[in-house]
């Protein structure tokens, strides 16, 4: 699973942080950085981060493999 | 007529952000013919801004940053292969594997890559990069890794200035030259680029503004550099951050409006030809475009901006599949954001488009603070530092060209801000760095021109 923000939209309210601290940091004040390589064991936080976002700006699914050729 | 539209054969150029934005769009909407996407690269589509962030740091795989797909746009890949031409009355793309797809309708988004160092034989001494692609950012974060005894940057734009962020955040040694007064001035203007030098020195960067590299030394290795003052840099890693070029070259035959300014299109994505007639079957999105915004006076706009990129992908793939009157315009306004050396900057609108600036919340001592760019009495940008909640309220000012300078809309706004300074936009043509927003056609009082490789 990936997981991409729009930092455009992203407004650092940090629920996000709260809810998946290993996969999501505030560096300073309110710049996020995140793993974009989602570890199975926080699937379900960062879920739960992607639906409490405030402005809706978190993404999570699956990269493109399948039909590669 | 719409039903066909959502049949027949579309090929995509340019695998990355735009690409598979519009390509999942283009099923969401109900296209149901083949989609073929075809890109250079060897990686499905992966995000390019951690690359000099979270990568470089050490903190992530430069190929962890996959991007995840809104939804399967089933189309079939052709990655690793380059596209070479384009014959437009046959309506097919040639490939470089010599084979050729034909298409009912193209999207063209195929991007920019990084702008290399002059000097082929300097450019190839080991311990110089670029950085554009994963493949970049793995060899560079590698390099980082082993410890440089110090890393020099040509170039105070974004990317530059990031990279020599990461290089402070991990203890090493920064030197970063910079053809034009301050860092980042050529997107932000003189004030903003002030407290970005100041950002910089405090992090401990030597910054060098000013100067030009004259040339890369190094037998095999790269050993230093000269600079345009006679002053010599000793460093093992070189990073050249000069901005972007786009890729535009194969179309050289192709008879659309490519040039290195980018593909020049209409507000629905649509590709100009060179005579300037519109064409109806080939779209452009992202990085590769240069479009008119009503906002900008209709000038033709150059984002090098993630979030064009999605929004436009949006559009171009609406209007591939949709009739005449049910097209949609790109008006989106851009925005941006950039984190380095701790501070979140955050740009709304086009802050290159304005002749005077205002500080409306926070300062430049707090660090904390709201910018507001004019152009003759209107709002047409804002950039905050550590703000970002504010930026939705500038927003709405630009979109409704409300006066400049702004009414008072926030409870810290200090009495000092309200003398309009002027917004020193340089031309960019004295930049080490490209500027990341280029207006491609002119405004009447001053000369905007795209940054020229610099030595
Ligand atoms: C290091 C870095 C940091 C960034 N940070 C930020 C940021 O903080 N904020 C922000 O707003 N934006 C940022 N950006 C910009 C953002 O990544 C771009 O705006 C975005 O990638 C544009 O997407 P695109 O799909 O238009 O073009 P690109 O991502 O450039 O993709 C174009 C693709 O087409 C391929 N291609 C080119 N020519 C051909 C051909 N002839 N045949 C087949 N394929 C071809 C290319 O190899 C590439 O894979 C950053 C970019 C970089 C490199
Ligand atoms: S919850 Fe959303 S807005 Fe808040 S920091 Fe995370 S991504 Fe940003």
């Amino acid at each position: 699973m990936r997981v991409v923000v729009d930092l455009t939209r992203c407004q650092g309210y940090a629920q996000c942080v709260f809810l998946a601290p290993d996969v999501f940091q505030l560096h300073g004040e309110e710049a996020l950085l995140y793993d974009p390589a989602v570890p199975e064991d926080q699937y379900e936080r960062v879920r739960q981060a992607a639906a409490a976002c405030p402005v809706q700006a978190i993404l999570v699914g699956e990269e493109v493999s399948a039909g590669v050729r | 007529m719409s039903g066909d539209l959502k049949e027949g054969r579309i090929v995509v150029v340019g695998a990355s952000l735009a690409g598979l934005r519009a390509a999942e769009a283009l099923r969401e909407k109900g296209f149901t013919g083949s989609l073929t996407v075809v890109g250079d690269e060897p990686h499905p589509p992966y995000d390019r801004p951690p690359l000099s962030k979270h990568v470089l740091l050490g903190n992530a795989s430069a190929y962890s940053t996959g991007l995840p797909m809104r939804r399967d746009p089933e189309a079939e890949w052709r990655l690793g292969v380059r596209a070479t031409g384009l014959d437009p009355v046959g309506k097919r793309v040639l490939l470089g594997d010599g084979s050729s797809l034909p298409f009912d309708r193209l999207l063209i988004a195929t991007g920019t890559r990084a702008r290399p160092w002059p000097v082929p034989e300097e450019a190839a001494l080991d311990g110089v990069f670029t950085l554009r692609t994963s493949d970049d950012a793995a060899r560079l974060a590698e390099r980082l890794s082993a410890g440089p005894r110090r890393v020099l940057v040509i170039g105070a734009g974004f990317t530059g200035s990031e990279i020599a962020s990461v290089c402070r955040e991990r203890g090493l040694e920064v030197t970063v030259t910079e053809r034009g007064p301050a860092p980042l001035v050529g997107a932000l203007g003189g004030t903003l680029s002030k407290l970005a030098a100041a950002m910089q020195r405090a992090h401990g960067v030597d910054l060098r503004c000013g100067v030009t590299v004259t040339s890369l030394r190094g037998n095999g290795r790269f050993t230093g550099a000269d600079l345009s003052d006679g002053t010599r840099v000793d460093a093992d890693v070189c990073v050249v951050a000069m901005g972007a070029v786009r890729n535009v070259e194969w179309l050289a035959d192709s008879g659309l409006a490519a040039d290195p300014r980018g593909i020049a299109c209409d507000a629905g994505c649509r590709a100009f030809d060179m005579y300037g007639i519109v064409t109806d079957d080939v779209f452009v999105a992202g990085d590769v475009s240069r479009f008119p915004h009503p906002l900008y006076e209709y000038q033709l706009l150059s984002l090098e901006h993630w979030r064009n990129a999605v929004d436009q992908a949006e559009v171009a793939a609406h209007n591939m599949i949709s009739p005449g009157p049910l097209r949609r315009p790109h008006l989106s306004v851009p925005t941006f954001w950039s984190s380095q050396f701790g501070y979140n900057i955050k740009s709304v609108g086009v802050p290159t488009f304005s002749d005077e600036v205002v500080i409306a919340q926070g300062s430049l001592e707090a660090r904390r603070l709201v910018m507001v760019y004019g152009y003759r009495g209107r709002v047409t940008a804002a950039v905050t530092v550590n703000m970002a909640k504010s930026l939705d309220y500038y927003e709405r000012l630009i979109e409704s060209a409300a006066p400049f300078p702004p009414p008072p809309g926030a409870a810290d706004r200090r009495a000092a801000a309200e003398v309009p300074l002027p917004s020193d936009v340089p031309d960019p043509s004295r930049l080490s760095h490209g500027p990341t927003v280029a207006l491609t056609g002119y405004l009447p009082d001053r000369r905007l021109v795209l940054a020229k490789p610099t030595g």
